[in-house]
């Protein structure tokens, strides 16, 4: 039986619980997302819609919509951003990211690249990338991989694992375990050695690094900040991601992406096909 | 199954439960249980095998190439190589192969990405992803379920700077490999249809699978 003064009556416990609002941790929404400071060149505060912070662990799922921005900024370099996309207005469509590779000819991402659908549109651009390690191979960790490393992997433990942090994002939307499909992980590294060997960048990033994207439709993402798979640290280590999220125009007819192969071009044509009917 | 084929059931060990030989561009599907082993045979070489697994009990838990590569540390399929599910454990083991080296990163070729690759002049052409959906809806499943797949007998080399693509096979009449199922699986596979690339040496061919069960 509790013997504390201060929450022994309901209107106690309420002052208490209303005394608490004010507190700030480093990794919180900002509300209203006006409010949020540190904004990148060019955007002026009432453009911003979005504005959070995730430490390690941490997970959120948002809807964006077309023409939006999306900074990923890996505030202390140590980051590791699990994303998963998908259409907001028919989230049967969603990222597929074999197509990404085989689409776009190579395994890596980059400034310039496209994250596609399955239903062959584009469901965001990467309009900018300061880092240039990121996986498309290795996916979540889960709950097992997790346990190997630090003891225990459950999504209550004090190491969540991205699969379970995906699934709850998920829920959030209706969807659910079938709808995990196949993501990428930003901030990371992976490369394939000679014979098909991967080898994870210890070192992938630094402070401040950051991706841009761009969404093409309106997009539901995922995002968890959670350490690599093939991490090899058995000490839980993610450093916190700030994603920022801000209005922007509409992909131009002579967007530098959309124009830049044949493939790009025809993933936007097929988007654009999908909003005329 | 009268068919004549390059090999005869008489060279597989143990009990045949199931031969058969899936059509150029037909999709397939079966249940091998635990201790049996599924046999996938490329007839005429080089014929992409795009396949998923899933676990016949449950199917929420179903074939993660992405867990599959991080358990071997390497992209490619073999040999010994245990064909991790999305929850972490293994599904089948590949016990045989005269092959050497699988696709697991290329995924499935669809209507939708082939009018990226090739052309909207392709949009309805036959698809791996439209024998996998009709194949599901078979088994009271769909698109939800689709995920990650292996492409059997394809060859997908990734280069230093990361370039990638589906290149001329490795395959040759006859090759095969051998699964040993560790759960109950249901195995879909689509005998791929896609006639703009390598994969099949542009002229689809059949496959044959022949399910064995351990004497004794």
């Amino acid at each position: 039986m509790s013997t504390d003064p201060h929450v022994s009556t309901p209107l106690k416990a309420r002052d208490h619980a209303r005394a608490q609002a004010s507190t700030v941790v480093r990794a919180m929404p900002t509300i209203p997302a006006s409010t949020a400071k540190d904004l990148p060149a060019g955007v002026t505060a009432q453009d911003v819609v979005w504005d959070e912070t995730l430490d390690a662990g941490d997970y959120c799922a948002r809807i964006l919509k077309a023409g939006t921005r999306l900074r990923l900024t890996n505030l202390e370099g140590d980051a590791c951003a699990n994303l998963l996309a998908y259409n907001a207005d028919r989230p049967i469509e969603r990222i597929n990211v074999a197509d990404t590779i085989k689409v776009q000819w190579n395994a890596y991402l980059g400034k310039g690249k496209l994250i596609l659908s399955d239903m062959g549109r584009v469901l965001l651009s990467i309009i900018e990338d300061t880092c240039g390690n990121h996986d498309t191979i290795c996916g979540p960790s889960t709950e097992k991989s997790n346990a190997r490393k630090f003891g225990h992997g459950e999504n209550y433990s004090p190491y969540p694992n991205a699969r379970d942090r995906f699934l709850l994002g998920l829920l959030k939307f209706g969807l659910g375990k079938k709808d995990i499909a196949p993501n990428i992980n930003l901030f990371k590294g992976v490369r394939v050695g000679e014979g098909g060997g991967l080898q994870f960048i210890p070192r992938s990033s630094k402070p401040g690094d950051y991706v841009e994207l761009r969404a093409e439709m309106n997009v539901l993402i995922v995002v968890a900040n959670t350490p690599h798979v093939l991490d090899p640290r058995t000490k839980y280590t993610c450093t916190p991601v700030r994603l920022t999220a801000y209005r922007g125009p509409a992909t131009a007819q002579d967007d530098p992406i959309r124009v830049a192969t044949p493939e790009s071009a025809r993933a936007f044509q097929n988007t654009d096909d999908y909003f005329l009917s | 199954m009268t068919m004549t084929m390059p090999i005869e059931p008489s060279a597989i060990e143990g009990k045949v439960v199931l031969d058969h030989v899936i059509p150029s561009r037909a999709p397939w599907s079966g249940v091998v249980k635990k201790g049996q082993i599924l046999r996938i045979v490329d007839l005429e070489g080089n014929q992409s095998g795009d396949c998923i697994l899933y676990n016949a009990a449950n199917p929420e838990e179903r074939y993660s190439a992405a867990q599959t590569m991080v358990a071997q540390k390497n992209i490619f399929l073999a040999l010994g190589t245990n064909l991790m599910s999305n929850e972490g454990n293994v599904m089948m083991v590949v016990t045989a192969d005269t092959l050497g080296r699988h696709d697991t990163i290329g995924g499935a070729c669809s209507c939708e990405s082939n009018t990226l690759r090739y052309g909207h002049h392709t949009k309805h052409q036959h698809a791996c992803t439209e024998n996998f959906l009709y194949e599901l809806g078979q088994h009271v499943m769909g698109k939800r379920d689709m995920t990650s797949n292996i492409n059997w007998f394809m060859n997908v080399p990734v280069e230093a700077d990361g370039t990638l693509g589906i290149v001329d096979g490795i395959s040759a009449p006859g090759k095969y490999v051998d699964l040993l199922a560790e759960m109950d699986t249901l195995v879909v596979i689509s005998n791929c249809p896609q006639i703009n690339n390598p994969c099949n040496g542009f002229n689809p061919t059949p496959l044959r699978v022949i399910v064995t069960e351990p004497r004794g």
